[in-house]
Parts: C-alpha cells; sequence; structure tokens
C-alpha cells in the first residue's frame, strides 16, 4: 500500500526505475540492510543511498526531481496544509481501515463508524476541488489514492467521482492493483486470520 | 511584512515546547496563549477543528496545526538558523528520524501508566528503542543535527526536560548513563543551548503534575 504512493510519484516525474518484489514473509538481506530500524517497505535507493517512509520517501522525489510535475505546493502555507492532510491519511484512515478488517461484532460497528466519519472530514477537505491538490494532482492525492482499493467493501460511501479522476491518470492506474483482486486478498486474509 | 506570529499552547506538554523552542531558536516575536485542556477556547475549536489539540501556530490569522507540521512551516517561512539540512538526502534522513522520535513516544509513555509486569514490559521496549537511538541516530556525534540542533533534537528534547521526572514519577529508570552514555551526553548538551535554555519548564513544577497524574492512572503511587 505504502508502495504504491512511491511508485505514483515515481511516475509522476516520469522516472525510470527498477523494482523489487519483496516476500514479507521472509525479507531480503537488501531490505534488511537499507531498512535496519523499521525492516519495512518502501525503500526507495537512489545513488546507493536508501531513503524510508513513504511520504518522506515522495517529499524527496519532489525535491530532487523539482522541475516535472510538482506534488507539493510552493506556498508554505498550502505545503503545511497538504501535509497535515496527508499525515491524517496516515493517522486516521489508515490506523482505522485496517481495525476495520481486524474486529468483528459490536467493535468493528463503532471502528468502522468512526472510519466513515474520517472519509467524511476528508471530502469536506476535498470540496469542490478536482483533487485534494486543487486544480493540480498533488501530496495528498498521492497519500491517498492506495487507500481507495480498499474502499470498495464500502460502496455506503458515496462520493467516487474524486477517485473516478485519479484513476483516470497513468501514473496511478499503472500503479494500482486491481481492487477486485484486493477484495478477494481481504476475504482471504479473513478466513486464514479467524476473522469472521 | 511583519505579520502577527500567536501559538496556542499548554504547559507542560512537550510539543508546545518544541514550538516554543524553535521559535525562540530562530528568534521570532509572537503571542503565547495558554490553553486550559480541560476547557478548550472557542479560538482553539476554531483554529484546530480536526484534532481539537495543540499546539497551534497561527500565523496572519492562518493556522497550522500538528508540531512537525508547524515545524516544517516555521522552516521554510523563517530560514534563519535552519534546523534542517540543504541537501535532500540528508534532509530525509533529519525527518525519518524526526518520525522515529515522534512514532516512539507512546512506548515511553507506556511506564507512566502502566504498574508491575506490565510496566517491566514497557520498560524492555522503551530501552530498545533508546538503543536505536543511540547507536543509529546519534552515533558520534554532537547533535541528531550534527554540529548543531536540527528537527530531531527538538522533536527528541522532552527526553531532555522530561523524561526524567516520568522516570522519577513511575519509579524506573530507562537512560541510565552507562547504558547510553552518548544519550545522557546529549541530554546535559541539548539542556545548556542558547534558546532552549530559556525554555525549559520546572522540574519541581512537573513532578507535581505528573506525580497527581501518574496517581490518577494508577489509583495510588507505590513507594
Amino acid at each position: 500500500m505504502f508502495g504504491m504512493r512511491v511508485r505514483i510519484a515515481l511516475a509522476e516525474k516520469g522516472l525510470k526505475y527498477e523494482q523489487r518484489e519483496e516476500d514479507l514473509r521472509n525479507k531480503s538481506p537488501l531490505l534488511l540492510e537499507t531498512n535496519p530500524v523499521h525492516k519495512k517497505i518502501p525503500v526507495l535507493i537512489h545513488n546507493g543511498k536508501p531513503i524510508c517512509e513513504s511520504l518522506i520517501i515522495v517529499e524527496y522525489i519532489d525535491e530532487v526531481w523539482k522541475d516535472e510535475s510538482p506534488l507539493l505546493p510552493s506556498d508554505p502555507y498550502q505545503r503545511a496544509q497538504a501535509r497535515f492532510w496527508a499525515d491524517y491519511v496516515d493517522k486516521k484512515v489508515f490506523t482505522l481501515g485496517r481495525m476495520v478488517w481486524r474486529t468483528k461484532g459490536e467493535e468493528q460497528e463503532t471502528i468502522t463508524k468512526e472510519y466513515l466519519e474520517c472519509l467524511k472530514v476528508l471530502e469536506g477537505e476535498l470540496g469542490d476541488k478536482s483533487y485534494f491538490g486543487g486544480e493540480k494532482f498533488g501530496f495528498v492525492d498521492v497519500a491517498l489514492m492506495p487507500f481507495y482499493i480498499w474502499f470498495y467493501a464500502y460502496e455506503t460511501l458515496g462520493n467516487f467521482t474524486w477517485a473516478k479522476r485519479c484513476m483516470e491518470k497513468e501514473s496511478v492506474s499503472s500503479s494500482l492493483p486491481d481492487r477486485h483482486q484486493v477484495y478477494e486478498f481481504l476475504l482471504e486474509f479473513k478466513k486464514l486470520n479467524g476473522i469472521e | 511584512m511583519e505579520e502577527e506570529v500567536k501559538l496556542l499552547g499548554a504547559w507542560p506538554s512537550p510539543y508546545s515546547y518544541r514550538v516554543l523552542w524553535a521559535l525562540s531558536l530562530k528568534d521570532i516575536k509572537y503571542e503565547y496563549v495558554e490553553e486550559d485542556l480541560s476547557n478548550k477556547s472557542d479560538l482553539l475549536l476554531q483554529y484546530n477543528p480536526v484534532y481539537k489539540k495543540i499546539p497551534v501556530l497561527v500565523h496572519g490569522g492562518k493556522p497550522i496545526s500538528e508540531s512537525l507540521v508547524i515545524l516544517e512551516y516555521m522552516e521554510e517561512t523563517w530560514p534563519q538558523n535552519p534546523l534542517l539540512p540543504q541537501d535532500p538526502y540528508d534532509k530525509a534522513m533529519a525527518r525519518f528520524w524526526a518520525k522515529f522520535g515522534e512514532d516512539k513516544g507512546p512506548i515511553f509513555m507506556a511506564i507512566f501508566v502502566t504498574v508491575g509486569e506490565e510496566q517491566e514490559k514497557a520498560a524492555k521496549e522503551a530501552k530498545e528503542q533508546l538503543t536505536i537511538l543511540e547507536e543509529q541516530a546519534l552515533g558520534e556525534k554532537k547533535f541528531f543535527g550534527g554540529d548543531k540542533i536540527g528537527l530531531t533534537d527538538i522533536v527528541l528534547g522532552w527526553m531532555a526536560g522530561w523524561l526524567d521526572v516520568i522516570e522519577e514519577v513511575s519509579g524506573l529508570k530507562l537512560l541510565e548513563a552507562e547504558t547510553f552514555p552518548r544519550l545522557h551526553a546529549w541530554v546535559q548538551r541539548f539542556k545548556e543551548v542558547p534558546g532552549i535554555k530559556e525554555q525549559l519548564p520546572d522540574r519541581d513544577e512537573m513532578l507535581v503534575y505528573y506525580k497527581k497524574k501518574r496517581e490518577m492512572f494508577i489509583g495510588s503511587v507505590k513507594p
């Protein structure tokens, strides 16, 4: 999921890169060496030097290849807003979203409600804009898009026009897996972990 | 053109102090508003409707919330006495460690809200994070930011002013000088930095405050 953010950013900048698929149940020596602290993906290796944490990587990409499709606005206040909302995606959408799949019964109901509330807050922030970044696709859009494929199970949410618009971009559609595949994967995950 | 700067904070929140330190280091004039978190002002609710938390920096009437977001904004708006390096890679590394410090905060607070076996377990986890900070984040450097303090030092600044109070109140030591000599030295150094030195919370007042909080969490404090 977080790897998708980096792929979208790299595609937005039109960059060529080598992609290595990691088996997270059997992590490679390269992963353990380049991210010894967290041992997680994504890791971007640029000129032999590793960068970890998806949003930090995206900011790095945006700074190094700053002339092509900027993801963060140039105004410091707007940048602060973008960072705030990307952080909100991490703090709320990600954290609550994953709990929805891991709970059941009353607990799941409460968490789902909270989760949908968060999505409503995001909808409010999006407002009438084409993208969270305004007229152009930007940092918050990159941060949130990978989670869109998880929304499939909650069609009650409604307004997916934003998501459809993002999916029309080559850089996004080529970077995200098919959401039906994700749905199947999650059903399997639930079965394997005994979550009814 | 100078625009008004206001900080909504609350004593003794370390998050509040992060912004106070940055304001002090960059020599920015500001108005401070102390918030009563048990009775949040309309101003706070208006400026931070999403989280309703402090700190909130208000610049020219426009609010910014979340201490790390505030610090990055301050860095871009007032570049004097920079907290981040210029090189994009070094900047990414600084952000990585700042985020690490931020994310691991709750692990340290766990010793404060637990007792007995649970507390021992929390202490063990906390010491693992200290080892990472000691060996990988700080290493042989004077500060996390290198020769001068930077973003990560500010994010971890709570270890300089708050940790020993938390340790005393919780009844156990985490940052032992023999086990973590570099971190221990860093704490002393950090407290002496001009700009930080004048902005550290009073230890006695903190003891009273955190003792009360712990009592609330635990019921009664063990001798």
